[in-house]
């Protein structure tokens, strides 16, 4: 499935990965491997593990990794703190974005993207030139220019925050980009026209991570790779056929499929 | 800041001004203690007029009848009022040479807040080449004050030269009487500022530059008087954003505002008082009474504070609204960290018909700093259609710290509308996240929540005094999150 020239181009690999969180298990195995280019959904139940795996890949330190590695642009991940990460290019889109009452939303990512360019050794931006690419990309994304001004998700409706969330990713332009659930509490509009500006951000030399419980997103970001989750574990990965055929199906064959896998092993 | 030449140059020879006129008082100190031969020793080292001498003395025999107040939520071990020198000449420092003689965690300092070098090394107490014409900037300011008829001097000059506007006001707003504090300060207060701005006159800047280098030298009791007349308009600015260390541990203030019919007055502070090591030792005590009578008619006073420093704050600066449609306002941030205890807050007395008041407080506490807002909104019967909007929020830096709200409200009238919203919020792990993941550093993240946190308060500070407010929030959070 994957062709030899994207094998040389591993964005992301992501290598027997345990992960738990006060002593509790929640990741128990994951191998991934995601290369530039490709967009790779995440399926599974609820508590399977979908959303830990992406707030691990960020950084989150209240989940404790006990084994396994995390490669990404060839570089240990789990070395390097959140903010690092981000400026290397590893972006997450919250599925709860937290509102800072006070910081206006422009002045929140610019600071931002001054914080990633001064990484990369880039000039840091004025208000001016900034506010430039700011309404380039919220035109991008479809974003209400006034959300600019507005404290950071403060007071935002759920669809507002999602789409911020999307212009951020159009505006930082990261190379691995991880949405978290962003379709849930979007109706379909909505999830239309954060799935275009996705879509419009999709590139050879970025890779996506959608992780999402319904397989309706995935009718507007057509993945790559669909890998589904059962109890920490990615228990069969596909194409976007699979994810029609969870649509159809429901999860239950999988998690059947993957306890009597389970209990062949023991 | 724009024009730091010219403005440090203004700030250093308003300075010399203060300066030249207290070389009157020879250089000697009074033995410590506190009875009425230490005031009858003020009264003359100040050549004052019998009026003032019996206000003094009536003031030390009240206060020898009060008790220091306990019902503070601040703590501290028990001060020895016969202990303290209540009359001295200006300190004779020695003085360091150079600016590379100072504390360089001083000067560190000073370079964050951005204080241009000239200011830094009056700040620093450095012996600074006059090289510039000190005189004309001063008299330049002077005649302009002067040409528009208002009044801005050292208060002991007030009251060898305006004797009957001093006499009218003082003590009209804050009593003798009024507090354990207020009588000290009523007692001993050694100088402070006067201002008198004439009807209809708008004051057309900010009484601020001026008084911000003056502060590097403000006595122990400090007494201010500002009288905005009929239609006046007049911003004032007390404080300083760099750090002040002092010898005097007790500081005791005393701030009296009049605004007649139509009058606004603008009184904002940023102190930022040494506050002690980070056991707490050291600090300066900060108990202020600072109160705006809106005696007028549709007059405005509007208190902004800014509170980074000092070990212990004390202090409601309040507004009596017994003018007819006269509006008190209320902005605040008190910041505490390290071993830092603010009790702060104000009164707004609503006795005057459709008064307005609104309150914004601000607490952030961080170490094992102890945070308290206390505030009394009161209504009184025929305070007909008043209406008072309170918003107090506190914010928690760490597990140590603690915000504590003392809100009073009395509403004697059934017209009266009040609203008071309170939260109290822990700075979010979640916010810290979402900022870092954006490649947003913790200290960076912190500053910008806390700023965000206290922008509503900000917003009302002059522009340039507000960039300065904000960055020293940035420098006093140093290290508070790990």
């Amino acid at each position: 499935m994957i062709s030899a020239k994207q094998q040389e181009s591993p964005i992301l690999e992501v290598k027997d990965l345990h992960v738990a969180i006060e002593g509790h298990e929640i990741l128990k195995g994951i191998d991934l491997q995601v290369n530039a280019g490709e967009v790779h959904s995440i399926m599974g139940p609820n508590g399977s593990g979908k959303s830990t795996l992406a707030q691990v890949l960020a950084g989150r330190d209240v989940y404790e990794v006990t084994r396994g590695e995390i490669i990404y642009k060839g570089k240990n991940l789990l070395d390097m703190a959140p903010e690092e990460r981000a400026c290397e290019g590893v972006f997450l889109a919250f599925q709860y974005p937290v509102g800072i009452p006070g910081v206006s939303t422009s002045y929140f990512l610019k600071t931002a993207l001054n914080a990633m360019r001064k990484h990369r050794g880039e000039k840091e931006l004025d208000a001016v030139d900034f506010l430039k690419i700011a309404k380039e990309k919220a035109k991008l994304v479809k974003m209400d220019e006034r959300l600019l001004n507005r404290a950071i998700n403060d007071g935002f409706s759920g669809g507002e925050k999602k789409r911020n969330e999307v212009f951020q990713l159009a505006v930082l332009e990261p190379a691995l980009a991880i949405l978290d659930e962003t379709d849930s509490g979007l109706d379909i509009d909505a999830l239309k026209i954060a799935a275009s500006g996705v879509n419009c951000m999709r590139s050879s030399d970025r890779a996506f991570i959608v992780v999402t419980h319904y397989q309706r997103l995935l009718n507007y970001i057509v993945p790559d790779f669909v890998h589904v989750l059962v109890d920490g574990l990615i228990v069969k990965s596909g194409d976007k056929f699979l994810a029609l055929e969870l649509e159809e199906k429901g999860y239950s064959w999988i998690e059947q499929e993957a306890q009597r896998k389970q209990l062949a092993t023991c | 800041m724009p024009a730091t030449t010219e403005a440090a140059l203004k700030r250093w020879t308003e300075q010399e001004y203060r300066w030249g006129f207290t070389t009157d008082i020879e250089a000697d100190s009074a033995p410590p203690g506190l009875n009425e031969d230490i005031i009858h020793l003020i009264s003359t080292k100040k050549k004052e007029p019998d009026w003032m001498l019996e206000w003094r003395l009536r003031s030390l025999r009240h206060w020898l009848t009060l008790k220091e107040p306990a019902w503070s939520n601040v703590h501290y071990p028990p001060i020895d009022y016969q202990n303290i020198v209540y009359y001295s000449a200006p300190k004779q420092m020695k003085r360091p040479e150079r600016l590379e003689d100072v504390d360089p965690k001083l000067l560190e300092t000073y370079k964050k807040l951005g204080i241009p070098l000239e200011e830094q090394k009056l700040l620093a107490g450095v012996a600074v080449d006059a090289v510039f014409d000190s005189v004309s900037v001063a008299t330049t300011f002077k005649e302009k004050l002067a040409e528009l008829g208002i009044i801005f001097c050292p208060f002991s000059q007030a009251v060898r030269e305006h004797p009957d506007l001093v006499r009218k006001y003082l003590g009209t707003v804050v009593p003798y009487s009024d507090n354990f504090f207020a009588s000290l300060n009523s007692a001993v207060f050694t100088d402070g500022s006067f201002v008198y701005v004439p009807k209809g006159v708008r004051c057309p800047m900010e009484l601020s530059t001026y008084f911000r280098i003056n502060a590097a030298s403000t006595g122990q009791f400090e007494r201010t008087l500002i009288i905005a007349d009929e239609g006046a308009y007049v911003s004032y600015l007390e404080g300083c954003t760099a750090p002040m260390r002092d010898e005097n541990q007790l500081h005791a203030a005393v701030v009296e505002l009049v605004a007649l019919d139509n009058a606004t007055i603008k009184y904002s502070t940023i102190q930022n008082w040494y506050p002690g090591d980070a056991d707490g030792k050291g600090g300066i005590y900060n108990f202020v009474t600072k109160r705006g009578k809106c005696l007028g008619r549709s007059s405005h006073i509007s208190w902004t504070q800014v509170e980074t420093g000092a070990a212990i704050t004390w202090k409601y600066p309040s507004c009596l609204l017994i003018g007819d449609r006269s509006v008190g306002e209320f902005y605040s941030i008190a910041l505490t960290k390290g071993r830092q205890q603010a009790d702060t807050g104000t009164k707004m007395m609503h006795i005057g018909k459709d008064t307005r008041s609104t309150i914004v407080s601000k607490g952030i506490s961080a170490g094992f700093g102890q945070n308290t807002y206390r505030g009394m909104v009161k209504i009184n019967e025929r305070a007909v259609g008043a209406r008072n909007y309170t918003q107090c929020d506190s914010m928690l830096l760490g597990d140590k710290c603690g915000a504590h709200t003392f809100p009073y409200i009395q509403v004697g009238n059934n017209t009266a509308q009040m609203e008071h919203e309170a939260t109290t919020s822990k700075i979010g792990e979640d916010q810290l996240f979402y900022c870092k993941q954006r490649g947003i550093g913790a200290e960076d993240a912190v500053n910008m929540i806390v700023n965000g946190f206290c922008r509503e308060v900000f917003r009302e500070l002059p522009m340039e005094f507000a960039v300065e407010a904000q960055k020293l929030l940035e420098v006093s959070l140093e290290g508070s999150v790990g």
